[in-house]
């Protein structure tokens, strides 16, 4: 019985060790990315919209951009919904940061979108953080990757330089996390149609959206 | 006390696969160790990750860890022949193992995505409920003083 003790503690600090070093094998997180601001200031943002600001449904989606599947969503579902409902004047799409604390670069990434966005170049930088997904997947520090992404999004890459080291950003992407809490948000990608919160049995695509959008319009005739 | 011992080795196991996932969903650690597939991020960051307001995680840990100390405390010489702590372990191994079975549908017909630590952490739960299950059917083992001492010698 003292051998089964013994093997039951040899056994124990092993894999004790084994999950230490799988947690500290995550690489360096860059200043921008290093966690939460210390104090969060509203500044009156309220994420970046596509579609017209007369439509009738408002869609707004809690993105975190390390997120597979919010990344599946904006490549496969999004260009059908921007083709049938935002395009045609029915739906305003609005974007909400929600980066998640499992995500080591999601927050950083979302702060690349912002700087982006500060020189008009939001949606460019989304798709391209959605494109080239392969970031999220390999854990190593992303800087230089962004930084080539913006440009390829047209940012002026001194501009953007200057607002990722300073973190310019960093509470607005925490106000909205927070935000995101407060109307419980309990995953990413998370969807409000006109404000209610939607629950879907899968992920959702753009044959559920067109469904709710249509629902919508219909009772409010 | 064969069917107790692998039971506490298997729950040892999965408490720390259940652990490394739980501190990974409270932000410790860069990505998920989860090969080229990235099936772990998908599962760790949809909203099926969250259950009763706590990572899905949280709920292997207490699991593992309530059949690692049952089976412990049901190896102790007095408890050896008491059959409660068989039933007590099939108990909850039963409880996690239907519990996995939801979480595996979800995986793969909800999600369509799977978390290989996921379906480590499925394994050892199957193989504690099965042979939890064997340890029903075992015979009590019998500590009576009658029978485990000795015989005595004999006057001549």
């Amino acid at each position: 019985m003292n051998r089964f003790y013994a093997l039951v503690g040899v056994l124990a600090v092993v894999l004790g060790i084994a999950v230490f070093a799988l947690l500290r094998s995550g690489g360096t997180a860059p200043a921008a990315a290093a966690g939460p601001p210390p104090t969060v200031v509203d500044d009156g943002f309220r994420g970046y919209t596509l579609g017209q600001g007369s439509a009738r449904v408002e869609i707004t989606e809690y993105v975190d951009f390390e997120c597979p599947v919010c990344a599946s969503f904006a490549t496969i579902q999004m260009p059908t919904i921007k083709e049938q409902l935002i395009n045609t004047g029915r739906v305003r799409w609005r974007f909400r940061d929600y980066p998640l604390p499992i995500h080591k670069y999601s927050r950083f990434a979302a702060h690349a979108a912002q700087c982006a966005g500060a020189q008009g170049h939001y949606f460019e930088m989304q798709d391209q953080l959605f494109t080239h997904h392969q970031w999220a997947q390999t854990g190593k520090d992303p800087s230089d990757l962004f930084r080539s992404l913006a440009q390829a999004a047209g940012v002026d890459v001194k501009v953007y330089d200057a607002c990722q080291e300073a973190g310019r950003y960093a509470q607005r992407i925490e106000f909205s996390r927070q935000e995101g809490d407060q109307l419980l948000v309990d995953g990413t990608p998370t969807f409000f149609a006109n404000g209610k919160k939607l629950e879907f049995r899968r992920l959702p695509g753009s044959d559920d959206f067109k469904v709710i959008v249509d629902s919508i319009i219909a009772h409010s005739h | 006390m064969r069917h107790r011992q692998t039971i506490a080795l298997l729950a040892l196991v999965g408490l720390f696969v259940a652990l490394y996932l739980w501190l990974h969903a409270l932000g410790f650690g860069g990505a998920i160790k989860c090969g080229a597939s990235g099936g772990c991020e998908v599962v760790q960051t949809s909203q099926w990750a969250v259950f009763l307001g706590l990572p899905v995680a949280f709920y292997g840990v207490a699991g593992y860890f309530a059949l690692l100390a049952v089976a412990i405390l049901g190896l102790r010489l007095a408890a050896l022949p008491d059959r409660k702590w068989s039933v007590l372990l099939a108990g909850l191994a039963s409880a996690g193992f239907l519990f996995t079975v939801y979480l595996t549908y979800i995986e793969l017909f909800v999600i369509h995505a799977i978390c290989r630590w996921c379906v480590g952490s499925a394994v050892i739960i199957t193989l504690i409920w099965i042979v939890s299950l064997l340890s029903l059917r075992s015979p009590a083992i019998r500590t009576d003083r009658a029978t485990s001492q000795p015989p005595r010698d004999l006057p001549a």
